[in-house]
């Protein structure tokens, strides 16, 4: 075998040629993670909390652990997809007049397409992910997830797709496709180069733990509540969970399939997307948005569960309408697998079609304005104090009902003909997803923060972030509206008419307010630790909470509960605190308990291997990595070491460390 | 704003749509948020307002919160079923504008439309022209847009004409329209199409019957012709391309980009589709007898174009 093979089989197609050292942006943005990584790994080094990390955090089978993993996972990414958003921003303000800007396409084209992949698979996902995680089985009572190990494999799987996309900046290239790499462009004719094998092999990994998550956590809500919660007695929260989790796992298997045969295609000569030889590219259109459209009610109706809970604590008040709350969330479910197809009206369906697909959308409004209303009639007549989380469920009230109207509009076939891929669109999804989902993210982090660490976060930080973000959000996306009226579309990287520059330049204002809601998040996280002395909660319950959840301590033990609750109502700790309930401070019994395992770390290290291999054609590498998951997979199976008992003594330990901070909270 | 006040009657029916569909909602969603402010004002925990921490349900209330956004959909789903059929871009044109109907005898202008990477071919069958990024049809005057793609889709749009449409390679997507004002207008792909997407715009003029007429004369006066070699030249990808005129086309060149068999020896899909509707062995086909010769066998054209026929009446039957 000649040398030059031997390179190529062991390489592939890297080579130096790969490293963008001609494109100073990148150069630039890789010194600085070079230096602020290299800081980080130090400092942990220097505090010697490798081990700390290793035993208490990366193999932890805890969902509670895995659920701040998942959220730092989040916030981490938000930060990438921010730096994009704000690129675009600028570029779209400034080439103006003959200006290229400063993003010639083939960069600028990867930022979009990052941007969306990031933001929906890397920041919208894990933060919905974790909160589920932290939060369902202490609402329902339980010990942990059902499948505690495939917890942490899930979790490391998400993090080796983003650790793929975040290679892709400094090695290659990403996809410059658009986040939905619609073939033809996707094809290996008109995208030969590595980007587009990022994107695959990034999402397939990232998609095998968001099924696996999905598959736990539904099994967790349907098998392992706590006694007396029948379905009807779940929280609401626990309730869009479950439909999240059942929509999670009918729609991924979708992406999963789409995404293999668009490797086909790519990888092995297949036709099943391609202009020729039969294929056919509607194909992909309709089978990536038969999981593209549920996705997003993957997102929001999590988000809609944080906005009942708040509503109604801070109210302090019952839900209003809990019976039709949770109806709606069934009747969003159904119908997120009837309208896939308002996504592409203007590709030639009849008119037939395309107005059952428009009608089936605005049914969906139904249940949803039903819910919007549940959440005011909830206030009305209620005690509301505006704590933090409650100024987001206000701020996200009315900027969705707005972005709901013009998805609205969007649903209209012929509205939809002049509407489909302008700034009007753009702007009506940035308004769902930013004003739903990601306000009811904010709000349930800092709801939840106090259950997870013990002390609560810092109001002023919190009103700072909340209304920048929130003006900000006006700023940022008014002007699109306005833009996609003039009829500017959508992913262009420099204009002609000097007329629209104005907006972009407004909207560009609206992104910096954006970072300024952002940083002030940031500076919340750390002000809050600093002054968790003074906003440190010993009740467990510091917004006199409804739910099972603020019946243990803040933050939890590791077992959750030292008793399995007993529920009678809807409100299950508000009906124990009404009916004068007495914490057992004896008895306590040995708890069976899970125990840590590093396979999941393991297991994604090795995928993350593979699909890097794959992407640069190293066929060998591929291979001995394909063969060394499948060793450990089979390895794992041989461990039977995987439970213990936590003895009674040590139960009684940390309760009555807990009943001694009870005493001195009162 | 260009879709607020567009210059063809179609544009226009989307407009009238857009405010009634955004009037309809306002109905429901002004009340919600007075509610939402008053609410929080009103019941916010300074002040003393009633306070009914059990209150949590009213068969009234939930009736009213279902049936309000109930009847608004209602509402709006048959203006949406008429609409959509109405608007249906498959559909030839009934009128001109609000006053006007399709003279009799008036059959509409076919423009046939090709998304290259990153340009815009448009063929004239009646003209027997062809120009590049420029497209122009008189005032008044239905137009019948059949539109495919090279290969990558684009989305083919005028804003001030009328709703877009996709370009697909192998496919055809259709699109009737009217311009009712003399003026130049911006036309462009609205669905991101690689690095030279950006740059893939043209102009739309609307001209008077003179003016169409001194348009294509100019068109005629061009040295150019579009063959099949030139055109594979073009297909290549450019940015920015210039615009050009071509007195002339091949006749079969935009059956043989649609059925992607711009070489000799390529099957081209309609007949590839005829035959096998017909049943008749694939290898006939896939036979290297030259493709005119196929297209000159009479018996044969008359069965696959009464095939063809049929297929492209079949959307509009569903109609």
């Amino acid at each position: 075998m000649s040398e030059l093979d031997l390179t190529k089989l062991i390489f592939g197609r890297l080579s130096w040629e790969s490293i963008p050292f001609h494109d100073p942006i990148l150069i630039g943005t890789f010194i600085m993670v070079a230096i602020g990584g290299t800081a980080v790994l130090g400092f942990i080094t220097y505090k010697k909390a490798w081990g700390y990390l290793w035993h208490e955090w990366f193999t932890s089978i805890d969902h509670k652990k895995i659920g701040i993993m998942y959220m730092v996972l989040g916030l981490v990414m938000l930060l990438r997809g921010f730096a994009d958003a704000i690129m675009m921003r600028i570029q779209q303000a400034w080439a103006f007049g003959g200006s290229e800007g400063y993003l010639p396409p083939h960069h600028y084209d990867q930022i979009f397409t990052a941007h969306g992949v990031i933001m929906i698979f890397f920041v919208a996902m894990p933060l919905i992910t974790g909160v589920m995680n932290y939060v369902v089985p202490l609402q329902i009572g339980a010990r942990d997830v059902a499948f505690p190990f495939l917890n942490n494999f899930s979790f490391w799987m998400t993090t080796g797709g983003a650790v793929l996309v975040m290679a892709s900046l400094f090695v290659g290239e990403f996809a410059k496709t658009g986040w939905l790499a619609y073939p033809p462009l996707s094809g290996i004719i008109k995208s030969p180069g590595v980007g587009v094998d990022y994107y695959i092999w990034a999402l397939q990994i990232a998609g095998v733990g968001t099924l696996l998550s999905g598959v736990n956590l539904l099994v967790t809500i349907v098998k392992m509540r706590a006694p007396g919660m029948s379905l009807m007695r779940m929280p609401v929260f626990t309730w869009t969970a479950l439909c999240t989790n059942v929509l999670i796992v009918a729609a991924f298997p979708v992406l999963t399939a789409v995404l293999a045969m668009l490797a086909l295609d790519r990888y092995a000569d297949f036709a099943f997307f391609t202009t020729d030889l039969g294929g056919n590219v509607m194909m992909y259109i309709n089978l990536i948005w038969i999981w593209g459209h549920p996705e997003v009610y993957i997102l929001i109706l999590p988000a809609f569960g944080i906005f009942s809970e708040v509503v109604s604590t801070f109210s302090r008040k019952r839900l209003f309408g809990y019976a039709s709350m949770v109806y709606a969330t069934v009747v969003i479910t159904v119908l997120s697998y009837l309208v896939w197809l308002h996504h592409f009206f203007t590709m030639g369906s009849g008119p037939t079609v395309n107005s059952f697909f428009g009608i089936t959308t605005m049914i969906i409004s139904i249940p949803t304005g039903a819910k919007v209303f549940n959440w005011l009639f909830t206030m009305y007549r209620g005690r509301i104090e505006f704590e933090v989380p409650m100024l987001w469920t206000m701020g996200f009230i009315i900027t969705f009902v707005i972005g709901g109207m013009t998805g609205v509009l969007l649903a209209v076939p012929p509205a939809d003909f002049v509407l489909h891929n302008s700034l009007f669109l753009v702007a009506h999804f940035h308004n769902v997803i930013i004003g739903g989902v990601l306000f009811g993210l904010f709000a349930g982090i800092t709801y939840w923060y106090p259950k997870a660490f013990g002390y609560k976060l810092d109001p002023f930080w919190g009103k700072m972030s909340f209304w920048f973000w929130t003006i900000g959000f006006y700023f940022a996306f008014m002007p699109l509206y306005v833009l996609g009226l003039m009829g500017v579309t959508r992913r262009m990287n420099k204009f002609d008419d000097p007329s629209l520059q104005i907006w972009f330049v407004i909207a560009a204002f609206g992104a910096v307010l954006i970072a300024i809601g952002i940083a002030s998040f940031l500076i919340q996280l750390y002000v809050s630790y600093r002054r968790r002395d003074e906003l440190r909660d010993d009740s467990g319950d510091p917004w006199h909470g409804r739910t099972l959840e603020w019946s243990t301590s803040s933050p939890p033990p590791y077992y959750n509960f030292a008793f399995t609750p007993r529920v009678h109502d809807l409100d299950a700790w508000w009906q124990m605190k009404e009916h004068g309930y007495q914490r057992p401070t004896g008895g306590y019994l040995p708890i069976h308990m899970p125990k840590n395992t590093g396979a999941g770390v393991i297991l994604a290290g090795i995928s993350v291997v593979l699909g890097f291999a794959l992407i640069w054609h190293m066929w060998l590498l591929a291979g001995v990595s394909f063969f060394a998951l499948l060793a450990v997979t089979i390895g794992h199976t041989f461990n039977y070491d995987r439970d213990y008992h936590i003895p009674a003594d040590e139960v009684a330990g940390i309760e009555a460390e807990r009943t001694r901070m009870l005493a001195n909270h009162v | 704003m260009v879709l607020m006040s567009p210059s063809g009657d179609v544009a226009a029916q989307q407009r009238d749509l857009i405010l009634w569909s955004t009037f309809l909602m306002l109905l429901v969603i002004v009340p919600v948020i007075i509610m939402a402010v008053v609410f929080a004002i009103r019941y916010r925990a300074g002040n003393d307002a009633t306070y009914k921490p059990d209150w949590d349900h009213s068969t009234v209330l939930e009736l009213v919160i279902w049936g309000a956004p109930l009847l608004i959909i209602i509402a709006l789903g048959a203006m949406t079923w008429v609409s959509t059929h109405k608007l249906d871009p498959y559909r030839p044109l009934e009128r001109i504008d609000a006053g006007r109907p399709v003279p009799e005898g008036v059959e509409p202008l076919v423009i046939e439309v090709v998304s290259l990477d990153w340009k815009w071919l448009f063929f004239y069958p009646e003209q027997g022209i062809a120009t590049v990024n420029e497209l122009a049809a008189p005032v008044d005057r239905p137009i019948r847009f059949k539109i495919t793609s090279e290969r990558v889709m684009n989305s083919f749009f005028i804003p001030a004409l009328a709703g877009q449409i996709y370009s697909m390679a192998g496919m055809e997507t259709k699109l009737h329209a009217v311009i009712n004002k003399p003026g130049v207008y911006d036309g462009f792909s609205a669905n991101y199409s690689g690095a030279g997407f950006s740059e893939m715009r043209f102009k739309f003029h609307g001209l008077s019957d003179a003016d169409f007429d001194a348009w294509v004369a100019k068109v005629k006066a061009s040295p150019k012709t579009l063959t099949h070699d030139i055109y594979r030249e073009l297909a290549l990808p450019s940015q920015s391309h210039r615009v050009t005129y071509y007195a002339s086309a091949d006749d079969t060149l935009y059956h043989d980009i649609l059925n992607r068999c711009l070489n000799e020896g390529d099957v081209c899909m309609d007949e590839m589709m005829a035959f096998t509707e017909l049943g008749l062995p694939m290898c006939i086909a896939g036979d290297p007898q030259d493709r005119k010769a196929r297209r000159e066998d009479n018996e044969l054209r008359e069965l696959l174009d009464l095939t063809m026929a049929d297929d492209s009446d079949r959307r509009s039957l569903n109609q």
